[in-house]
């Protein structure tokens, strides 16, 4: 076992120290460290898109990103999205359009949406799909996850 | 279509049953704060992991494990010889919670550890020293069937069985169905194909991995918190396991990321639970995609055999089917699926000759068990592959060739059962409407280098089986709680169930409380698969709720000094004399009335089962093998699907455009989740078609991960899946509703390749669909 190192985090807004094996990554800093279990680890190799998070505004994925790369960046997780007004327009989306079933991919899905609007703030069906597609849903089929981002970002009325 | 029939519930009250809702717990889920079973935690907490056997087939000589006990951190550490040799399974009882003479595919689960961190317990797994010799083993389930092959199970005969076992060593169960004279019959047919079909094992891929959380108290009772579909099932086996009581089990569901199937009985729940009663210390085993994928288990691959005879105008004669699907190395649900593949292979037409044999095999890889659909996917396949050829054989439209032959008013399943509502023709028709099917299929036209098609199936399955129970009970306020044991594993059945008990009452969905379901306190509910929860506990729920209703009314004429014949529930939860509008009361006096005055609290409880009908007539139908249990049980669902795809003639990748999927749902509880059943549904289909198979080098599974095997992304499948919602009430349902968790993936398929062979004149006998395939295939036919 190699000897745990100190890390400064910036997350949600909060300065938060870890103690972390520097071969941790920041998915099992988040959740065993931080006790934030909105992201998953549906595949753990980057591939499923569940452990999601926002870096420095943009999504990645955090079961690839180890947690002593991230001192001083500004990390945001589901668990912090509540605060601003996109944010909540893309959850509500999901809620009303039913984009959801299981609800283990969605947090992955809303931050990587919110990170998509960030970019592209009037996305088409075509730069959705395309912009999502690494985000893996099992349930849905994904039609009400496209349409809940589109009602997110204002081209269609909820 | 038939006339509207009178359903449990009777009209709903109130608008909660029939709205497209939100589900319960879309709030938590979007918020990141549903937690999962990997999301707890409880003081003390050890982390497992198991070791996987490295040879398909071999013989344990012996495990050393002290070198795994005296590293620095480890807890526990077990062997299938650390557990009671108490067999568990469905219907034919053959395996351990781990592996103890023998180990029958790589992969399997052959020790365990418990440790301060993930890190220990898997450094603590590669120091385990397990002595094997190899054996010789066997891996295609035709081969598996001879009677020479290595036996898999030599002591298969002193297995707990409830059905006779066929006589093949390996053979797991066999099912047979004969009607009429195929024999004869044949001579009358003007057309007849005859085809070699290979279906892949798909993987559940559902997101959550498996996970199990265990603690023991100091009376030696065990909880667990786990991912599974049911937690009366899995703590009556996890008891067995053990050679506990059940009174010293309890099993509770968290929030549970998708199933479809792969969660139904056991996954680690006794290995866990033994692992903390070892180290009397909370066990938390979550497993590692690739953990999962090797150790857990797939849908039914296997070889499927069938030819079919008809008139020159498209009359079906006759059909003769062989089935032999891939167990694996255990049971599990095998029986039941290669019993369910017989009885959908006819598919839903009329077919007077039938003769049909299914086999379940074991092999010496991943065992095999339920998945959406459960053998239903593989027959219908089957069963539309032919269809598909005929009417390429006769000249004639593929829906044409359908309506003529399905099943109508009056006309029976394979076996002689009524099917009740016989709407596959509304479906077919409507399905053909939405997509112009017609014109579509004239039209193709397609971008330079690229082919477009359609393709068309139609297809039944079954809702409900077994036991439900549930129990209402209302509360002080007026509210109530709704308590089932039917876990939620993601298609909302807790929403849905909350709007029965809220239709029945006439509440609103905020006056209904859905309790977690939890052994010590939820009613039985056999588990949530095959498409029954609706059905089944909506039912249950109705029937409590009902009763609910009937004491409230009571309590409500003697304070209201009415006679209940009077009174009526209105709409918000309030008892009011009919025709006086202000003559009412809410739900909360009466049930002070009920606590504080006279009679006691007001609860409602309902227990039933449904029990099978005589799904064989002997008349008409001779049977061998495992039959009846499949044939009586359930009420017919029926429906039918178009897909469009796009052909790239340079590299055969399948691009998949649109698709319409029209179902009779009976009513739709809740519109916009059955939406979501139907369109999740339609993209694993299309991950069954087209991309997804494990596949094995030997006894290895190359493809252990998620990059290896290709689940369906956003960008692989079209926005336009369009939803049909046809409702026809099923009789002696909940307000009419029928199950549909499994129905739409039936027919993607069958339509996707009679696409490809519309767009290319390819036929594709072999699943998936790979670019590579279709490529082959269109070559070959140039």
């Amino acid at each position: 076992m190699a000897e745990k190192v100190p890390v400064a985090l910036f997350v949600n807004g909060e300065n938060r120290q870890v103690l972390v094996d520097p071969r941790q990554n920041l998915l099992q800093t988040l959740r065993a460290d931080l006790g934030l279990t909105g992201a998953k680890c549906g595949c753990g190799h980057g591939v499923c898109g569940a452990c999601t998070v926002l870096i420095d505004g943009e999504a990645v994925l955090a079961c690839l990103a180890l947690t002593v790369a991230q001192a001083g960046r500004e990390i945001g997780t589901v668990e912090g999205l509540a605060d601003d007004e996109a944010s909540a327009a893309l959850v509500q989306a999901f809620v009303d359009c039913g984009a959801l079933q299981c609800g283990f991919c969605t947090p992955g899905m809303i931050v990587a949406a919110r990170a998509l609007l960030q970019r592209n703030p009037r996305p088409t069906v075509e730069e959705i799909r395309h912009g999502l597609g690494g985000n893996v849903c099992r349930c849905t089929g994904y039609v009400k996850i496209v349409d809940a981002v589109r009602t997110a970002s204002g081209a269609v009325q909820p | 279509m038939s006339a509207r029939r009178e359903s449990t519930g009777g009209a709903p009250l109130g608008d909660a049953v029939g709205k497209p809702v939100p589900r319960l717990e879309a709030r938590e889920k979007v918020a990141g704060r549903a937690l999962y079973t990997d999301d707890l935690t409880r003081p003390g907490m050890l982390h497992a992991a198991q070791l996987g056997s490295p040879y398909p087939h071999a013989r344990i000589l012996s495990s050393d494990t002290a070198a795994a006990k005296a590293l620095p951190g480890v807890r526990a550490v077990l062997t299938g010889r650390d557990f009671p040799r108490n067999y568990t399974g469905m219907f034919l009882m053959d395996q351990l919670p781990l592996a103890v003479d023998k180990v029958r595919y790589a992969g399997e689960p052959v020790a365990a550890v418990a440790a301060d961190d993930l890190a220990t317990a898997r450094e603590a797994l590669r120091l385990i020293d397990i002595e094997y010799e190899e054996l010789e083993a066997v891996f295609d389930p035709v081969e598996a069937l001879r009677p020479d092959a290595p036996a898999i199970h030599e002591d298969r005969g002193s297995y707990e069985c409830h059905y006779e076992l066929p006589p093949e060593p390996n053979a797991v169960c066999y099912s047979e169905f004969k009607e009429g004279d195929p024999q004869q019959a044949w001579a009358r047919c003007d057309v007849v194909v005859e085809n070699e079909y290979r279906l892949p094992a798909q993987y559940h891929m559902y997101l959550e991995p498996v996970s199990t959380l265990a603690e023991v108290d100091s009376n030696g009772k065990v909880t667990l918190w786990s991912s599974m579909q049911g937690v009366a099932r899995v703590q009556m086996l996890t008891a067995r396991a053990l050679g506990l009581p059940m009174s010293k089990v309890r099993v509770i569901a968290p929030r549970v990321g998708g199933a479809f199937g792969g969660k139904c009985e056991l996954t680690n729940q006794p290995v866990t639970a033994a692992l903390a009663m070892a180290a009397g210390r909370p066990v938390k085993m979550t497993l590692s995609r690739e953990d999962d994928m090797t150790m857990m288990k797939s849908r039914h691959a296997g070889t499927f055999r069938a030819r079919t005879g008809a008139k020159k105008d498209g009359t079906l004669i006759a059909r003769s089917v062989e089935f032999i699907l891939d167990g694996g190395a255990y049971a599990d649900e095998s029986s039941a699926v290669s019993a369910v593949c017989a009885f959908f292979s006819r598919g839903p037409y009329v077919i007077p000759n039938m003769h049909v044999r299914s086999w379940s095999v074991y092999t010496n890889r991943l065992r095999a068990g339920a998945m959406r659909g459960f053998g239903n996917p593989q027959a219908t396949f089957v069963s539309e592959a032919q269809l598909n050829e005929l009417a390429a054989a006769l000249d004639m439209d593929p829906l044409e060739l359908r309506l003529k032959n399905a099943l109508d008013e009056g006309d029976a399943w394979l076996g002689g059962r009524s099917v009740g509502v016989p709407s596959l023709k509304q479906c077919l028709q409507s399905v053909g409407k939405a997509s112009d099917w017609r014109n579509r299929r004239k039209r193709r036209a397609s971008a330079p280098g690229k082919r477009r098609g359609v393709g068309i199936a139609g297809f039944g399955h079954t809702s409900a089986l077994l036991s439900a129970g549930a129990a209402v009970h209302l509360n002080e306020d007026g509210t109530v709680t709704v308590n089932t044991g039917a876990v939620d594993i993601g298609q909302g059945s807790d929403t849905a169930l909350a709007q029965i008990a809220a239709g029945t009452l006439g509440l609103e969905l905020d006056q209904v409380n859905y309790a977690n379901p939890d052994t010590d306190s939820s009613p039985y509910n056999y588990q949530t698969a095959a498409s029954r929860t609706t059905f089944m506990v909506g039912n249950a729920v109705a029937r409590a709720s009902a009763q609910v209703r009937d004491k409230l009314l009571e309590h409500a004429a003697a304070i209201l000094e009415s006679e209940v014949e009077r009174l009526e529930l209105r709409p918000g939860g309030s008892v009011g004399i009919r025709g006086i509008s202000d003559e009412e009361i809410p739900f909360a006096a009466a049930a002070g009335h009920s606590l504080y005055v006279t009679g006691g609290p007001i609860t409602g409880s309902s227990n039933w089962l449904y029990e099978p009908a005589e799904g064989i007539d002997p008349e008409r139908t001779r049977t061998r093998g495992f039959v009846d249990v499949v044939a009586g049980s359930g009420v017919f669902c029926f429906g039918a699907q178009v897909v469009e795809v796009e052909v790239d003639e340079v590299t055969g990748k399948v691009e998949v455009l649109e698709v319409w999927s029209a179902h009779d749902v009976g009513r739709a509880i809740n519109p916009d989740m059955v939406e979501g059943q139907l369109q999740g549904s339609v993209v694993q289909g299309l991950g069954y078609v087209l991309t997804e198979e494990l596949v094995w080098d030997g006894g290895d599974l190359i493809n252990p991960t998620m990059m290896d095997y290709k689940v369906p992304g956003m960008a692989d499948v079209p926005h336009g899946i369009h939803a049909i919602l046809l409702e026809n009430p099923e009789p002696g349902a909940p307000f009419g509703a029928r199950g549909v968790g499994e129905m739409a993936l039936m027919g993607t398929a069958p339509a996707v390749t009679g696409a490809i062979a519309h767009a290319t004149g390819a036929r594709i006998n072999r699943l998936p669909a790979t670019p590579e395939r279709v490529l082959r295939a269109m070559l070959e036919r140039a």
